[in-house]
């Protein structure tokens, strides 16, 4: 007799999770012809073709180049607009102004972050009209509701005795805040946003296909008007874009890492 | 003789870093300026008259939101799509990542264990299927989706296959970095002994590193469904296309209820992972 218990819960979740799957698949009824018969492969083979080779011709590389400009532009200024407003909303959210604030800035920070940044750009759009401001605004308001939750996280967790004595000295509440609380959460804080940023210009990149700037929308035009050869060239500098952030920014972090340790 | 007493205050105010903490600021700023060109940051450009005419038009629109049988019909439908979509993303990313971080875990390196004549080239190997990995995950699900549409149509099939892809290469490297963090001894111990490679992945790394797996991979279904909405925009089917389709008819009562449904989504889908990975736990 096998003395170990037989985990009758996990066999029955998996068994759940398989039919889940199965059911999916039929669902949506899946044509997957295109990858598996010949002539199909024979097309597609044709197609990714016509990606190649990549558009490098100055006029265009002029274009993609101002395009990623923008595009790192629209991430920068969301960031920083996040960071600002977040670090305003954070206050409430760890309780710094009582109960119902708390809750209150919570669920709207909560709102802010569950709606996806594409769905905000796509209403940016029509408040601010095509081009990248809709964009930068659209990062602004769902970095706010993430890095808004994390900060508030983070001042919550603040160890209290530095602003409590300088409270106990006579230091006003204002002062004990920024002199006591934020110096030590502050390295968190840059990092939280350093990440977020290097998140925000991948998405900036996309926010294009609904018309808010940058790559995405030169993207979005080649792609409709099937020039497939200059989207190729798009996409690279996508890659190449976020490649360069990624190690900018961890080598941003960790030198921040060093030097507050 | 001590200073006087305002002196003293003087010289205990004064701020050490500050001359360096203003001079940062400026320079923030000088870089600020050519930013915010690039992005046409006009706040202003919000309140002229034709914006506040379409966006005052839009928000009044807003309420009621369209709540009746036909439409609450084609949200409830679009809701199980979207779902489906991102269960069978999923799925089909499991089945690509499987593999992968199988490949590339070094936990199961055979060369690692003794010198080995085909080290160079298992490394080389393994480093190729990394760099295969990072470009699955470098180009965003949206673009992928953008291509798959031409490929396969509107509907749910590119929002899956580009799921599967993206996600494959997502979940690949947090495999394989989980199979190397988690307790490697069983697995060498084993392979020191003589046992095949699936031999010491089966029953020396996955005991130990099933629940982290299992619970990585429901975090990624949650972030599936949300992406499956977004891939909606691009034609993807789903709840996506839906909210496409009302805001560029501009109807708010539309776009509030798929809203709202979509937010229910995402907190139904948060509460399922959430349980499920508290119950593994």
């Amino acid at each position: 007799m096998d003395p170990r218990r037989f985990c009758v819960k996990c066999v029955l979740t998996l068994a759940a999770l398989l039919v889940l799957v199965w059911a999916s698949f039929s669902y949506l009824a899946i044509d997957l012809s295109p990858l598996l018969t010949v002539a199909s492969v024979r097309e597609m083979a044709d197609y990714v073709l016509r990606f190649f080779p990549p558009d490098f011709t100055p006029v265009f590389l002029r274009k993609t180049v101002v395009a990623t400009a923008e595009t790192v532009a629209i991430s920068a200024i969301g960031t920083l607009l996040a960071v600002a407003f977040g670090l305003l909303l954070a206050l409430p959210a760890a309780g710094r102004f009582g109960g119902p604030a708390r809750t209150g800035s919570r669920m709207l920070l909560n709102f802010l972050r569950s709606v996806p940044e594409l769905v905000w750009a796509a209403l940016m759009v029509i408040f601010a009209g095509l081009g990248p401001f809709a964009g930068t605004l659209a990062l602004a308001l769902h970095t706010t509701g993430v890095l808004g939750r994390l900060f508030g996280e983070a001042l919550e967790n603040a160890p209290p005795q530095p602003t409590l004595s300088l409270v106990e000295s006579g230091a006003g509440a204002g002062m004990a805040f920024l002199y006591g609380t934020l110096p030590s959460t502050v390295p968190q804080l840059i990092a939280y946003s350093l990440y977020r940023w290097e998140m925000n210009v991948r998405m900036a990149a996309i926010l294009g296909f609904v018309g808010a700037g940058g790559l995405g929308q030169l993207l979005y035009y080649e792609f409709s008007l099937l020039h497939e050869r200059q989207a190729c060239t798009v996409i690279l500098a996508m890659l190449i874009v976020v490649i360069m952030i990624d190690a900018f920014s961890a080598r941003a972090r960790r030198t921040l890492a060093v030097a507050a340790a | 003789m001590p200073p006087a007493p305002s002196e003293a205050t003087a010289e205990v105010l004064r701020d050490p870093a500050a001359l360096r903490r203003v001079l940062w600021a400026l320079a923030v700023m000088a870089a600020l300026w050519p930013l915010l060109r690039l992005a046409e940051f006009r706040p202003a450009s919000l309140f002229s008259r034709e914006n506040l005419r379409v966006s005052m038009n839009f928000m009044a629109s807003f309420l009621p939101p369209r709540v009746d049988a036909d439409f609450l019909g084609l949200a409830g439908r679009a809701t199980v799509e979207t779902l489906a979509m991102a269960s069978a993303g999923i799925a089909l990313a499991i089945m690509v990542a499987a593999p992968l971080a199988f490949m590339i875990t070094q936990s199961l390196s055979v060369s690692r264990i003794g010198p080995s004549r085909s080290r160079a080239r298992a490394q080389g190997v393994r480093h190729g299927i990394r760099v295969l990995v990072v470009s699955l995950r470098g180009i965003p699900e949206l673009v992928w989706a953008l291509v798959l549409v031409r490929v396969f149509g509107l509907g749910p099939a590119s929002a899956v296959v580009a799921l599967g892809l993206t996600y494959g290469g997502m979940l690949a490297k947090v495999y394989a970095e989980i199979l190397e963090s988690s307790d490697t001894r069983p697995a060498r111990a084993l392979q020191e002994a003589g046992s095949g490679r699936v031999t010491a992945l089966v029953y020396g790394l996955l005991p130990g590193a099933a629940q982290e797996l299992v619970s990585y991979t429901m975090y990624r279904w949650e972030c599936a469904v949300r992406a499956s909405v977004v891939m909606g925009f691009v034609g993807a089917g789903g709840l996506g296309q839906l909210m496409d389709q009302s805001m560029k008819m501009l109807n708010g009562g539309e776009v509030s209820t798929v809203l709202v449904v979509f937010l229910a989504l995402v907190l139904a889908s948060e509460a399922i992972s959430g349980g499920l990975r508290r119950m593994l736990a």
